[in-house]
């Protein structure tokens, strides 16, 4: 369990975290969702003890992160943003090393990476700097776990892998929380936010939201419509002036459109028609996190 | 101590796996010392020499001869009178006269001893230390033949000048100082480029992470640029022996004490610059602007510290490898013992434990 109470970090003018508490339970997935610059990695920095926090203070298994960090150091596994393995060392040979420097071998706790490792055991030969996006990923989880840590911080592991790595990924991290472990994980893809079990939502250092996922869009309180058409660029501000209180934003393919209030939707689409936008569907859809995300961000005031 | 070996064994795969570094490590002193070494050798060819003959006779003219076909030698020009000398120094045409006094056969003959002059241009205090060394050669090898022949024991007195520059040291200045060069390069760079490798590529978030303590990762890093220097120092002993003839006339143990010294020395500074940057290129800048440029120019390797102005023979006395040049030269020219160099032997442990207790204080447990 890790308890956050009333954390600011400021690098210079630039407020990096203001104000978190939040408490992170243990045996769980919980996921930090926000854009790039939300914080992410300052925070992940403070609960390692890599840095020190300006004001407040996180406890890691009720050990304090400034005063008994060598005691958190041994049983926190963390996996940078950066893959921080040895790119002119062989896969064996990473793993050989961060086995030794946690005091352990890689014979002794084969079984506890084994599920991740057996993905790239075939290459074990292979140079670090020769792996694809995905292996290198692994090699660094398994780097990661190689101590049997009790709480695994993982920054941004999926950024720049590939569909198919990032799933098998989730997958992974789920066998592990089977196995009791704490996972702290970010990421700044909304779709991998229904597979934590707790999420938080940050946005340029500020805790907007923390809950399940399913409680998050489940509290979504606006209307909530897909429009897709022609020309959505003047689409998208024609929706945009339509009338008070409503928020239209690209999501994909479609354009999402949010009311306050409960819509007119046939008025709607007359006063589309009416601005000359000919083929336009509008149908009305469930809210995702990335939506909650937008509409938290903007009633927050500070998009 | 497991985890203590496990790290020195990664960064020997680090240093093996590199040519880069390897070349460094080890092509770059056997160049460096057959460099120096050449353009030494080099220098000593056709130059330019003045005569200054007073006598005239068979003796002054077969010397002469001799000097001059040397191939070490030219004839720039003979002068007729002393007042010359000054000015054909200033023109910088020659950078050595011989004066051979008067009735030089006849004195040598009736009284077996004659007198010569060797005026050299020492503002270049190397070259003109072995241009005077071989004049001195060949002249007491006509000598030797002659004496042979002779009656009695016959003596010149080959009276030397440095101008411009009396208080030259020795010649060999240049194995001792590419040494202390490439020790500076070797232990100070190499371990401060490779740790600031890994702050810049991250690794070190995840050592700094891990269970394992400051000292660790400094013994680490340290370890294997020990052993590595220290067979540096040996090739270039070697080199210097066996390529160059440069003797080492002191004890070697003592001198290869002093080494090691001042490869902790070079290494704790290494560490130091590393505290300071945070990635490859700002500890490469440090490295070189910090420790090559005064290894290079104010230790006396190159220049003399007596040339130089006050000011800067003052900067030169925290120069670290000025002393390790003095104990170098102390015990391999002059075979000096320990009695003579306790003194920069000691300044050069402070200086070791100094940068040893500083680096360990700045040395970051965490990233910031």
């Amino acid at each position: 369990m890790i308890s956050i109470s009333n954390i600011s970090k400021t690098f210079g003018q630039i407020a990096a975290l203001s104000n978190i508490t939040l408490e992170i339970p243990a045996k769980q997935i919980f996921g930090f969702i926000g854009p790039d610059g939300a914080g992410k990695t300052t925070l992940f920095r403070l609960i390692t003890t890599l840095m020190v926090p300006d004001s407040g203070a996180i406890l890691v298994n009720g050990f304090d992160t400034v005063k008994e960090y060598r005691r958190i150091r041994m049983f926190t596994g963390y996996m940078p943003g950066r893959f921080s393995l040895y790119m002119d060392l062989t896969v064996e040979e990473n793993l050989n090393f961060y086995a030794t420097i946690f005091g352990t071998t890689l014979e002794k706790n084969y079984h506890l990476i084994k599920s991740v490792y057996s993905h790239i055991e075939p290459f074990r030969k292979r140079l670090a700097g020769k792996l694809s996006g995905g292996m290198k990923q692994k090699l660094a989880l398994s780097c990661a776990l190689i101590h049997n840590p009790e709480i695994l911080v993982l920054d941004e592991p999926t950024t720049g892998v590939d569909a198919v790595s990032r799933k098998e990924f989730w997958e992974l991290l789920h066998e592990l929380k089977q196995k009791g472990m704490t996972i702290v994980v970010s990421t700044p893809y909304m779709d991998e936010a229904a597979k934590c079990d707790t999420i938080a939502l940050v946005h340029k250092g500020r805790l907007l939201e923390t809950d399940k996922p399913g409680k998050i869009t489940g509290s979504f309180k606006e209307h909530l419509f897909a429009v897709s058409g022609e020309n959505q660029f003047r689409l998208i501000n024609d929706l945009r002036n339509y009338q008070p209180g409503v928020s239209a934003y690209l999501f994909g393919q479609a354009i999402h459109l949010s009311f306050n209030t409960k819509p007119d939707i046939n008025h709607l689409k007359m006063h589309l028609a009416k601005s000359g936008h000919g083929d336009v569907k509008v149908e009305p859809i469930m809210p995702s996190v990335e939506d909650c995300f937008i509409s938290s961000m903007t009633s927050s005031g500070n998009h | 101590m497991n985890n203590l070996a496990g790290f020195i064994k990664k960064e020997f795969i680090h240093i093996l796996r590199d040519p880069r570094t390897l070349i460094i490590l080890f092509g770059l002193p056997v160049v460096q010392i057959l460099i120096f070494g050449f353009v030494i050798r080099n220098e000593i060819q056709d130059v330019k020499i003045a005569i200054l003959d007073y006598s005239k006779d068979d003796v002054t003219r077969e010397i002469t001869n001799k000097i001059l076909s040397s191939g070490f030698f030219v004839l720039s020009e003979n002068l007729t009178e002393n007042n010359d000398i000054e000015e054909i120094f200033r023109e910088g045409k020659i950078r050595e006269v011989v004066i051979f006094e008067s009735q030089f056969a006849r004195k040598l003959e009736r009284e077996g001893k004659a007198s010569v002059q060797v005026l050299a241009d020492a503002s270049d205090p190397n070259s003109a230390s072995l241009v005077v060394n071989y004049t001195r050669g060949i002249i007491f090898d006509y000598l030797k033949k002659a004496s042979k022949e002779a009656a009695q024991p016959l003596k010149i007195n080959a009276e030397v000048r440095m101008m411009y520059n009396p208080g030259l040291k020795s010649a060999f200045m240049f194995v001792p100082g590419t040494m202390a060069l490439i020790l500076m390069l070797v232990s100070a760079m190499m371990t401060s480029i490779s740790i600031a490798r890994e702050k810049e590529t991250g690794t070190m978030e995840v050592l700094l992470v891990s269970p394992l303590r400051p000292i660790h990762i400094i013994v680490g890093k340290v370890t294997p640029y020990i052993l590595l220097s220290c067979i540096n120092a040996v090739v270039i002993i070697a080199l210097g022996y066996f390529v160059f003839g440069l003797p080492v006339k002191g004890s070697l143990v003592l001198l290869l004490a002093e080494t090691v010294l001042f490869i902790s020395l070079a290494l704790s500074l290494g560490i130091l610059i590393s505290t300071m940057a945070s990635n490859q290129q700002v500890a490469m800048f440090l490295s070189v602007f910090v420790l090559m440029l005064p290894t290079i120019l104010l230790s006396g390797f190159i220049f003399p510290i007596e040339n130089m102005p006050k000011i800067l023979q003052w900067v030169t006395f925290i120069v670290p490898p000025r002393y390790f040049i003095e104990i170098l030269r102390s015990i391999m020219l002059k075979g000096t013992g320990f009695f003579n160099i306790w003194q920069q032997t000691t300044v050069l442990i402070g200086m070791t434990l100094f940068f040893i207790i500083l680096s360990a204080v700045k040395f970051k447990t965490r990233l910031e």
